[in-house]
């Protein structure tokens, strides 16, 4: 077990160095992109360019810059913004992380809980007019372009219905930390939570369900029923609880994949601060130090959050480890 | 013991509704082809999908004969009739204060059919322009990915050791990245210069559409590599490879005629669906400023336009989401039915 851990890490590392690479010359290695003209900002004199040039490193070889840039992002976390020479990236990309999982993980525990009732519901349903009902309600929330369903649900939600009585509760846009207030930070987020994890309802119900007939064609099935138990009991503890564990896999990616900026729609449509609206304000004004800050910190956690799922994984199942 | 493990030979595996008769002696592909087109659903999504191809790609038409609109400049100070009567179509006097400016609502006749932008564009129009943009895109940057993948897997399944090593290995980093922080990193590099792109010979200007065409399909490589190498890495080791090794067929022999149509459905399968998350990401780079630029438009800019506009003409920002969702829904039942009718044992995504 420690071996194999010792191995993963090692991978890791590797992986997070080539990702840091990788991402360093996208921005900062592809031909006739100029840093510095985002930098220096507009109509520069020839004087500004070269002390910005010489401020960043930008003067120097490309490994070397790539060495300063990696030392100014994770060991004196000082690199600044280019737009805004007051903002320090790595502090702005933790006060950011805390909304960024307030939304994601509000809206997993909806997912999880409505994807598998949804699924099972399905099953339980087979043969009726409800299963394929189900499912092409399913496929539509996998359909919808998360941002224009964000964009649906403000309108009604603070426009054409919101002085009905269903929706006068919702919250202008926007978001309140749970340590100023938990019950105007639940509000601001019911809707945004709604919107992110329709997607994933209709995604794990489909999964699911397909997962449940597969199961169902089993041996120990047929045993379990041989045996006398009973239909809900075979359903529930049988059938179901094997089906879970690729839903379970699947539930860590998708949640590494939002948490990495995956949500980065949803927070833009709702102007959520998170990690997902820093990226796409830094984007609108070119912020290179910024937007390279955050995709790295993206990369970063899926990277570790899949190594984390396989060290567990292999904790549990031992074949994992030898292979 | 390899020598002797024995697969046994998979049974006849019919699809709902069939018998043995009706399918002995028939190929594989004219199989699937008759079971794809006696499913139902399958075949109205793909009846839709290409609708809504042929009317998008059929804007021209609509703008210049049907709707005699603008669609691409701003007009601002133009007018149009309706009813009879001549009215503005950027009117004065909007809001709740009476002072703002809106554009014309729908109008539900040919011109301005649902209504104008904030640039008094006809939205109708703009929605089938951007939807040839969209479709464009998406068809385009679904079959480059698919392609690049397939060659890739079939270089790195085919000869194995370092190709494929150093194959996986990049699809693994590529995969490490968030597929739209990958695409948004590209495209804010590659669209926000001035003059365009210059590779050598190679002059890219930036509203071009072929410049999200190839993002899209590069982030979504490793999707579809993935999965095709696993199958030419398990072809490659069934007994009809063997035999054709054994009778002297060439390298290119054995990967065209023995290992390529076998892994050809599952790329085939996978391309609708592709097509739809595509077509997803396309939109959503578009809605963000990043994908197709002005004066093109897409579904995802014209969304993005009428976000300004939500609460006074909020048919801006629906109509081209609803032609999203129809398209992506139709590539994914009708991909869901190619599925079953090229491999019915297949599991359901």
């Amino acid at each position: 077990m420690i071996a194999f851990i010792i191995r993963r890490l090692i991978g890791v590392v590797v992986v997070l160095f080539a990702i840091s690479v990788l991402t360093f010359l996208i921005f900062f290695a592809i031909p006739g992109v100029d840093p510095t003209r985002s930098l220096a900002g507009r109509n520069p004199t020839p004087e500004t360019v070269a002390a910005v040039k010489h401020e960043f490193g930008l003067d120097r070889p490309l490994p070397i810059r790539y060495a300063l840039m990696m030392k100014r992002l994770f060991i004196s976390r000082d690199l600044v913004s280019y737009g805004n020479q007051a903002l320090k990236v790595v502090p702005a990309i933790t006060a950011a992380a805390p909304v960024t999982f307030s939304l994601i993980i509000g809206a997993a525990i909806i997912w999880a809980v409505l994807g598998i009732t949804i699924g099972v519901l399905a099953v339980v349903a087979r043969g009726t007019i409800l299963d394929p009902l189900i499912m092409v309600l399913a496929l539509i929330g996998i359909s919808m372009p998360v941002f224009w369903l964000g964009e649906v649900a403000n309108l009604l939600t603070q426009d054409r219905l919101h002085d009905t009585i269903i929706f006068s509760w919702v919250p202008p846009l926007g978001y309140v930390p749970f340590t100023q207030n938990p019950w105007q930070w639940f509000l601001h987020l019911i809707i945004p939570w709604i919107t992110l994890s329709i997607l994933y309802i209709g995604f794990y119900a489909r999964v699911l369900r397909a997962n449940m007939l597969d199961v169902s064609n089993e041996d120990y099935v047929r045993t379990a029923r041989a045996k006398g138990l009973a239909e809900r009991d075979v359903l529930l503890k049988h059938i179901l609880r094997n089906s879970l564990i690729t839903v379970v896999s699947l539930f860590g990616l998708d949640f590494g994949v939002l948490v990495a900026g995956g949500a980065l729609l949803t927070e833009v449509v709702f102007g959520l601060p998170g990690v997902g609206f820093l990226t796409w304000q830094s984007f609108q004004s070119l912020d290179l130090p910024m937007i390279m800050a955050t995709v790295l910190y993206g990369a970063f956690f899926i990277t570790i959050a899949n190594a984390v799922v396989d060290v567990i994984y292999a904790a549990l199942d031992p074949r994992i480890r030898l292979a | 013991m390899a020598e002797f493990a024995y697969e046994p030979e998979p049974e006849v595996v019919l699809a709902p509704g069939e018998s043995i008769q009706e399918i002995s002696g028939k190929s594989p592909w004219r199989l699937a082809g008759r079971r794809l087109l006696r499913n139902r659903s399958a075949m109205a999504s793909l009846a839709i999908f290409l609708a809504i191809v042929a009317v998008s790609f059929g804007a021209p038409i609509y703008s210049n004969y049907i709707a005699h609109t603008e669609w691409k400049s701003p007009n601002i100070s133009g007018t149009t009739v309706v009813d009879g009567k001549r009215v503005e179509v950027i009117q004065q006097g909007g809001g709740k204060l009476g002072l703002g400016e809106i554009p014309i609502g729908p109008t539900w006749r040919t011109n301005y059919l649902v209504g104008a932008d904030q640039q008094g564009r006809d939205v109708m129009a703009r929605v089938l322009y951007g939807g040839r943009a969209s479709l464009q895109i998406g068809i385009w940057s679904a079959v480059l990915c698919c392609a690049i993948a397939l060659v890739l897997a079939m270089l790195a399944g085919f000869y194995r050791r370092w190709s494929d090593s150093v194959l996986s290995r990049t699809m693994d980093l590529i995969w490490a990245f968030p597929v739209y922080l990958l695409a948004i990193s590209l495209a804010t590099v590659l669209l926000t210069k001035p003059n365009g792109l210059q590779w050598g010979p190679i002059h890219v200007v930036s509203s071009s559409l072929w410049v999200p065409t190839v993002i899209i399909a590069v982030v979504y490589v490793p999707y579809v590599f993935r999965p095709v190498r696993g199958q030419v890495l398990s072809i490659r080791e069934k007994e009809y490879v063997e035999a054709a090794t054994a009778a002297g067929a060439s390298n290119r022999r054995l990967m065209f005629s023995e290992i390529l149509p076998n892994v050809l459905t599952t790329v085939i399968v996978m391309l609708p669906l592709m097509i739809a998350t595509t077509v997803l990401t396309e939109a959503a780079l578009s809605f963000l400023g990043i994908g197709v630029q002005e004066p093109q438009a897409s579904w995802g800019t014209i969304i993005d336009d009428g976000q300004g506009l939500l609460y006074t003409r909020p048919l801006v920002a629906i109509v081209p989401g609803i032609m999203i969702v129809l398209v992506v829904l139709s590539l994914n039942v009708f991909g869901d039915g190619l599925r079953d009718a090229l491999d019915p044992r297949a599991k359901v995504r």
